[in-house]
């Protein structure tokens, strides 16, 4: 095992690989996040994008590599070992994924339940504080099915907040919302970020919304690191791939003759 | 040779089921038994939630469905029974197949109906809805938080329906037995409770245990074994429900065979 990063690195990613089965899916990532940053991972659908963020919060095994967080190499942990770095890391999920058959309120009151010896008087109040921070004040005794796609996503990082987290993760935090609700989330990570100096990993591909939030970007192509840097270097960036996707260019429908014939003849010599 | 291969296929997959829902009842025991000294104490609350669900909500069908198994149990008997002029013996048939086999076989397929098909529905759609994973990354066990509170619910439970459901099937004979066959009602309940051991109750509900344990395993695996998509929810429901069945009748062919040995 390699030396742990430097102190102000919260996260560290090394030649990380993950394969389901056969298919490898990431081809060796190696990134660092700095403390109190927002990092945005962008790329297209199918790029691997969210299998690193599963990776990374420890819902899916890497097949090499190593993950670091807090300066603590994750990877090689048991599930148990892992669950106390996971206390210190929130997921806002893209659908929300709030329990149905709790209230918004016990949602986000049960992780301090679970974990934490507070009074329930204590718990209750905290609940309320977290719900009042994304704008849901008032909203905890309405089941989650009650509520808007917007204020769903707002319930679930109040709920990914209730341990106080030092990293947050957002998966597709504006997908399937309406402009203004979308700039609202924008918004309310900008406001976390700069209220508590939370670490915010952002994985999204809606371009406007990863230039106005993010500190550095991270994108991903294929399973590999296509370009890595702060968002003017981003803009600046000369690489097609990497051009194409900000540019809004589609994919050219025939790549070359010979692909196209091969994918005619059902020949596919090139493996995914 | 493709017959071969899939027997050898199908075998292999079978085992690779039973492994699985060992690993989970395995797990879920654990997390039950030992659990609690680790300073991971089991969720009474969610438990009781739980009892409610599959045991009292369960009473009116049940029995409703074993006061009538059992007038059918003494109408059946009774056929054969009347060709000997031994009809006196209606009470004891009912009472012993009652408290042997169908007592426990009828609650079984009543909670497989109404929670095994739930336990599958409720883990799956979860499944799907990512529920799952973020209690994983809330550091929660799904098996100590979903599993664990409906294993304890079902192990108590079913003994207590079966044994609801014996009295029920008894009463259901009781109609016959005064209606048909000249019995006082103080009469049939004497004649039952002569015919009836002890080890005919007891056996009845340590099959009861063995049936709960086995739907609650089936219909939480199933759930966790749901994929993408609303239909794998439908899918995993129905394979719950009827692998549950499957099996269910297993463990009692294993476990009547076993008693019948040890009783000779």
């Amino acid at each position: 095992m390699s030396q742990p990063p430097a102190d102000d690195v919260i996260l560290s990613v090394r030649d990380l690989r993950v394969r389901y089965g056969e298919r490898e899916i990431l081809h060796g990532i190696s990134f660092d996040v700095k403390k109190a940053e927002t990092l945005v991972i962008m790329g297209g659908s199918g790029c691997g994008k969210s299998t690193l963020l599963r990776t990374l919060v420890g819902l899916q095994r890497p097949s090499s590599g190593e993950i670091w967080i807090r300066g603590r190499e994750t990877s090689s942990l048991s599930h148990e070992e892992l669950d106390e770095t996971r206390k210190k890391m929130g997921l806002s999920f893209q659908g929300g994924a709030l329990f149905g058959s709790m209230t918004v309120g016990q949602n986000v009151a049960l992780p301090l339940q679970e974990h934490t010896e507070l009074e329930d008087t204590t718990i209750q109040i905290i609940m309320r504080l977290k719900l009042e921070q994304v704008g849901l004040a008032g909203f905890e005794n309405y089941n989650p099915s009650q509520l808007s796609g917007g204020m769903k996503k707002r319930a679930a990082v109040a709920r990914a907040m209730a341990m106080d987290p030092e990293i947050l993760f957002f998966d597709e935090p504006s997908a399937g919302l309406d402009p203004i609700i979308a700039a609202g989330i924008d918004s309310l990570i900008l406001k976390l970020q700069k209220a508590f100096r939370m670490t915010i990993i952002v994985v999204t591909h809606e371009l406007a919304s990863a230039f106005l939030i993010a500190d550095r970007m991270l994108m991903i192509d294929k399973g590999n690191i296509l370009a890595f840097g702060t968002k003017e270097e981003m803009q600046d960036c000369k690489i097609p791939r990497v051009r194409q996707f900000l540019d809004r260019v589609p994919e050219p429908e025939v790549a070359e003759e010979m692909d196209y014939l091969q994918m005619l003849t059902g020949e596919n010599p090139r493996p995914l | 040779m493709a017959f071969f291969d899939s027997i050898g296929r199908g075998a292999i997959g079978g085992f690779a089921y039973v492994g699985g829902l060992a690993r989970l009842t395995g797990r879920a025991a654990y997390l039950t038994v030992v659990g609690p000294f680790r300073g991971k104490p089991v969720r009474m609350s969610r438990a009781m939630h739980q009892a409610m669900a599959v045991g009292i909500e369960a009473l009116p069908i049940l029995s409703t469905i074993t006061f009538f198994v059992g007038l059918i149990l003494a109408l059946q008997g009774a056929y054969e029974l009347r060709k000997f002029g031994a009809l006196q013996y209606v009470a004891g048939g009912v009472a012993v197949s009652m408290t042997r086999e169908l007592g426990p076989l009828m609650t079984a397929i009543v909670v497989i109906g109404r929670s095994g098909s739930a336990f599958a529905a409720e883990i799956g759609t979860m499944m799907v809805t990512e529920e799952v994973d973020a209690l994983t990354t809330m550091a929660i066990n799904p098996i100590q938080f979903l599993v664990t509170p409906k294993f304890l619910a079902m192990i108590v439970m079913l003994p207590c329906l079966t044994t609801w459901a014996d009295f029920m099937g008894v009463l259901g004979g009781a109609v016959f037995g005064i209606t048909g066959a000249s019995f006082t009602f103080h009469g049939y309940i004497q004649a039952t409770v002569d015919a009836l051991l002890q080890r005919d109750i007891i056996t009845g509900l340590i099959k009861s245990v063995m049936f709960g344990g086995v739907i609650t395993a089936v219909g939480c695996y199933e759930g966790f074994q749901t994929g993408a998509g609303a239909e794998e929810v439908g899918r995993s429901t129905t394979s719950a429900v009827v692998m549950s069945i499957f099996l269910v009748i297993i463990v009692d062919l294993v476990f009547t065979s076993l008693f019948y040995m040890l009783q000779r």
